[in-house]
């Protein structure tokens, strides 16, 4: 690998090349014309514009992401997050140009992209899966069957629908006599099928994810992350390792994440996406992530181990590293800096930038893409900077992340830095005692007392 | 008959079609009501409808689909009923 085009912007753009450059490899940056002042072009040895502002006129067309590879003597391609990074017929294209893909061969990203045959796959290497019904339930006594079987509360789902109509949970056998008829024939009226899919209702859940790294042949893992703090599934904050959670499970979980990718020959950094339920201790299987996370900094931080760089060397055909080679040390948290304004419903907000003062110090990193008197584009998404303290312990990570984040000052674009300040300073916060709801019901708490 | 101004709540992408298969919104010369959706604009990856805001006729589109526009720019004009 002597020359990579990296098919991204922005702040994972800029990270890409830092690490190319780390290696020794030259690097080729594609851009939109918005973008022909990015400091991702900048930042790169060569760039080369693929089309007009709107992603799918440039970062998001195949043809012209090859014709910048062919025409700058590329020889491998970074999708990195987003874009085109889990479209499996680039990942095809690519090898098809006689390019190295950094990434896991099109054929997982398609095993992995199709949420049914995940679930195979999970299955096939003793993974848990949410326990549920594999096909539609008619009545009631079908239904209290399998409402049996996967037990209490469980979630009621219109087989032929989507988009959350005739979702109900149900706490017990009686409620399920009543509910099932009900949600049935809201599914008939909607969708012209009444069957039902039940499922175990998770109620107190942490989304905990594990990241893994692959050769093609030995996969080891990187602990693991918790981003239960999301807002409207977007995640605002993560860190590594997952908190409150026993050394029982996540010794299972991580050995489950590495089974899983064993399971397909992974090759490549990727993630398995898990659902922890708090009252019990399970864990199950949601998806796998084929690609670098946004929040990888965290797991970073905490081994010392350059990801990307990784995903480049077992692209280029090197082993991974023994997992005895893999320490986990403190704790590393992320915040997510996007220019939006959480006094108006968190709207997006781009615009032209003035003064930037971004923080720094011991243990504090920074990955961003803006500059002073830069300019933030409407056509990309909201993400300005991440965010990333590492402490000795978490204590030590929450009360440096205060420290940081006081220093963050942009001007010009409403940014939600305020809003983790204030986070930090909650008792629950502190306490890590959180999951996949309690960020909303916060921000909806705090919208009442304004 | 007074001269409405629809203009864009935030600064984004402008286009007069609710996705790019469908037909656009409104034309000029057509009527459209006070809650009749006239545009979509983009930002950041969200979509925002706008609504015309009074009813009456399409006068002229004032930027062109795919155009970029500011907070509070006119987009198109409405000569409104009454």
């Amino acid at each position: 690998m002597r020359r990579l085009l990296v098919a991204n912007r922005g702040e994972i753009a800029v990270r890409i090349i830092r690490a190319a450059r780390d290696l020794g490899i030259s690097t080729v940056a594609v851009h939109s014309t918005a973008d022909a002042e990015a400091p991702h072009v900048r930042l790169a040895d060569t760039a080369v514009e693929i089309g007009p502002a709107p992603a799918g006129k440039s970062y998001l067309v195949v043809d012209a992401i090859l014709e910048a590879a062919r025409s700058t003597g590329a020889d491998a391609v970074h999708p990195g997050y987003g874009f085109l990074s889990e479209r499996a017929g680039f990942a095809a294209a690519v090898a098809d140009a006689g390019l190295t893909w950094v990434g896991p061969d099109a054929s997982v990203i398609e095993q992995m992209g199709d949420k049914v045959r995940a679930r195979q796959v999970a299955s096939a290497a003793g993974v848990p899966t949410v326990p549920g019904t594999r096909d539609g339930v008619a009545d009631v006594a079908a239904a209290l069957a399998a409402a049996a079987e996967v037990s209490y509360p469980v979630m009621l789902k219109a087989a032929a629908g989507g988009g959350g109509r005739g979702i109900r949970v149900v706490e017990g056998e009686g409620e399920l006599r009543t509910a099932f008829p009900e949600a049935s024939r809201e599914a008939a009226g909607a969708f012209g099928d009444g069957r039902m899919y039940l499922e175990r209702f998770v109620r107190t859940a942490r989304h905990v994810e594990v990241q893994v790294l692959g050769d093609g042949t030995d996969v080891v893992h990187l602990y693991e992350r918790e981003c239960s703090l999301q807002r409207r599934r977007q995640k605002m904050v993560e860190e590594a390792p997952a908190p409150g959670i026993d050394e029982s499970v996540r010794s299972a979980m991580t050995g489950a994440a590495v089974r899983l990718g064993a399971q397909v020959g992974y090759r490549g950094a990727g993630t398995a996406e898990f659902l922890v339920d708090d009252a019990t201790g399970e864990f199950f299987f949601i998806e796998m992530n084929t690609r670098i996370q946004v929040e990888h900094p965290t797991t970073e931080l905490i081994t010392g181990i350059d990801l990307v760089v990784e995903q480049l060397r077992v692209a280029a055909g090197e082993t991974v590293p023994p997992q005895s080679a893999i320490p986990a040390r403190g704790c590393a948290l992320e915040f997510r800096v996007c220019a939006e304004d959480p006094t108006r419903d968190f709207m997006p907000s781009p615009g032209k930038l003035g003064r930037v003062v971004l923080p720094a110090g011991p243990w504090v990193r920074v990955d961003t893409w803006i500059e002073p008197d830069g300019t933030v584009p409407p056509y990309y998404d909201s993400l300005l900077a991440k965010v990333i303290v590492w402490g000795e312990d978490r204590e030590t990570a929450v009360r440096r992340s205060r420290r940081a984040l006081a220093e963050f000052a942009v001007e010009g674009v409403p940014t939600t830095v305020g809003l983790f300040v204030e986070l930090l300073d909650e008792p629950w916060f502190a306490a890590a005692e959180f999951g996949t709801g309690t960020l909303e019901q916060w921000l909806a708490e705090r919208k009442e007392r304004t | 008959m007074a001269r409405h101004e629809v203009v864009s709540p935030i600064p984004g992408i402008f286009y007069r079609r609710p996705d790019p298969d469908s037909d656009p919104f409104t034309d000029a010369g057509a009527h459209v009501d006070a809650d009749s959706p006239v545009c979509v604009v983009e930002v950041m990856k969200s979509f925002h409808t706008v609504p015309a805001g009074a009813a009456g006729t399409v006068v002229e589109f004032l930027v062109d689909n795919e155009d970029e526009v500011d907070a509070g720019q006119a987009v198109l004009v409405i000569e409104a009923d009454g």
